[in-house]
């Protein structure tokens, strides 16, 4: 029975649904040029790097890439950033930790140097024959292992404070204020959030009896990504990084919610996977393999959809600003032209992004708590069929965002 | 290309922020925040019910005073009526025994008077004859007093006797 509340939120969902395909269709049509622009670049990399001008496809991926070091300003040799420390593990030589700034400019250091931002180990000159040599290279750098504190990590390690930070005071201030007064500042302002997480994301999605047990987790992921969007939309130290358009830490999230899934999964979930009831077994033959792609196939989606989301932003934003450059470079004239233009279509992309921020949060949300709802469903017929109808329905609606 | 290919480290740092942000953030901010919610949400619960009640109760006590105020008013009313009766009821009393009393003295004085006129017609009666014998004295007398007379009386006696 659609009660008249889950009808709004369809309502509410297809709107969603038609902002996504709005903000989608603007990405794809903006989308075109830096992505020339990164493919010209990688493809000619020594001809950019001869050519002295300005690099838009460089300056891109610089920006939505993790990278060793927190660069502030500047450009080659004049370049200012921020050192980070590197940490690694070379297979032959053991652990070693030294500051990123003993590696740039293509510096060596300790027999490592930086190539495209990773850390490879140095040929050592004059060691004989070059077979050798290729050897060992490829050698080492097969057996190293990098866990440097990049700018991703570090952005990670301050939005995880923050997150403390944040929700911990909110807490006291729970505590302080006790039930019988109503929240103020801080708390006020998460309160609604966390009702939204609890009241349209988890009680809808995986039920009234059980959604307690996997609050603390939606509202995890939810705030953790949430933040980190909007971190990432701030253009200084210590927000912009790209950390949730980065494809490890979407990865990171997408498996936590397959083995809360795989976890929480009662035997009502395995049996649909295995043997779906009223099935024929030769049809089984081919379900069951599709339902187990499936299973991993979810995840891996939740993992594209935040990364390409977030990470197309980024580019938006930052094409539109290298857009100005590009036309100044023909003429200062042109450059102040599109400026104008470049500033008000930035801003709008801002307004969008922050929406965008929110949503990708929600919907990483939403779908996680839907995939455990479908795990820990109890199995009477009737119900469980519409229940799946709706639960496909919404899947297919927030797939097109 | 690059964008694409998780990195290691990045990998191993997530999971282990990850995992210390959720069980901290479980410990010291859901669980608790969670609890305030819900508790919140369980004494506004039970103030819109006792206020509810508080309602019932005010309008079950509304009631039951206009039903004391109008039993009140009956009493009132039949005390009224009851009072009214009584006054009417000495009144008429009253009335009755004035009358009967009135009535009483009447016939008392009517008797009086009546053996009173008995008296006096008695007595008038003795008087008129005790005068009517002294007039037939008189008058016997006087036509008894000659010869003559005597005569004529007894002659015209005679007659009448010997007529009949």
């Amino acid at each position: 029975m659609p009660h008249l509340s889950s009808l709004l939120n369809r309502k509410t969902r297809t709107l969603l649904v038609f902002i996504g395909v709005f903000v989608f269709s603007v990405f794809k049509a903006f989308a075109y040029e830096p992505e020339e622009l990164l493919n010209t670049d990688t493809l000619s990399t020594k001809k950019a790097e001869e050519k002295k001008g300005f690099n838009a496809g460089h300056l891109i991926t610089e920006h939505i890439s993790d990278a060793h070091e927190w660069h502030l300003f500047g450009e080659g040799e004049h370049a200012v950033s921020v050192p980070l420390p590197i940490i690694i593990y070379d297979e032959a030589k053991g652990w070693s930790v030294f500051l990123s700034n003993k590696l740039e400019h293509g510096k060596t250091y300790n027999g490592y140097k930086l190539e495209e931002n990773k850390i490879v180990a140095a040929e050592e000159i004059g060691v004989g024959e070059e077979d050798v040599v290729e050897d060992a290279s490829t050698n080492s750098i097969n057996n190293i292992w990098d866990f440097s504190i990049t700018k991703n990590v570090l952005a990670l390690l301050f939005s995880a404070f923050l997150m403390l930070w944040l929700f911990t005071s909110v807490a006291k201030a729970y505590k302080q204020r006790g039930s019988q007064q109503a929240p103020k500042g801080l708390q006020s302002f998460m309160e609604p959030l966390i009702m939204f997480v609890r009241d349209d994301v988890a009680k809808n999605s995986i039920g009234e009896k059980k959604y307690e047990k996997y609050m603390p987790y939606l509202l995890t992921v939810f705030f953790f990504i949430f933040i980190n969007n909007l971190l990432g939309l701030v253009p200084i130290i210590p927000g912009g990084a790209n950390l949730t358009g980065n494809i490890a830490v979407c990865m990171v999230l997408a498996v936590f919610t397959l083995v809360v899934v795989l976890i929480s999964a009662n035997g009502h979930y395995w049996r649909h996977i295995f043997a779906m009831p009223g099935v024929p077994i030769p049809v089984l033959l081919i379900l069951t393999p599709i339902e187990l792609i499936g299973v991993v196939l979810r995840p891996f989606v939740l993992m594209i959809r935040l990364f390409a989301n977030i990470t197309a932003g980024h580019i938006i934003a930052l094409a539109f600003f290298s857009l100005i450059f590009i036309f100044g470079e023909m003429s200062a004239g042109a450059g102040l032209g599109v400026a104008v233009v470049s500033v008000l279509f930035t801003v709008f992309m801002g307004f969008l992004e922050l929406l965008v921020a929110f949503l990708q949060a929600y919907v990483f949300t939403l779908l996680s708590a839907i995939y455990i709802g479908a795990a820990i469903e109890e199995g009477h017929h009737q119900h469980d069929e519409h229940h799946a109808h709706d639960t496909k329905l919404s899947e297919a609606q927030i797939d097109i965002i | 290309m690059e964008l694409v290919k998780p990195d290691i480290g990045l990998i191993f740092w997530m999971v282990v922020t990850f995992s210390i942000i959720l069980l901290l953030l479980k410990k010291f901010a859901w669980k608790p925040i969670l609890n305030m919610i819900k508790e919140r949400e369980t004494s506004i619960d039970n103030a819109l019910k006792s206020a509810e009640q508080a309602r019932k109760d005010m309008q079950s006590l509304k009631s039951s005073n206009e039903k004391i105020l109008a039993e009140a008013r009956n009493e009132r009313e039949s005390m009224l009526k009851e009072a009214r009766d009584t006054k009417e009821a000495i009144i008429n009393e009253a009335k009755a025994k004035a009358k009967s009393e009135a009535e009483r003295m009447i016939a008392q004085a009517r008797e009086a008077i009546n053996s009173e006129k008995m008296a006096a017609i008695s007595e008038l009666k003795t008087q008129v004859a005790t005068l009517s014998i002294d007039i037939a004295e008189k008058i016997l007398k006087e036509q008894l007093s000659s010869d003559e007379k005597q005569k004529i009386v007894t002659g015209s006696l005679v007659q009448e006797v010997t007529l009949n």
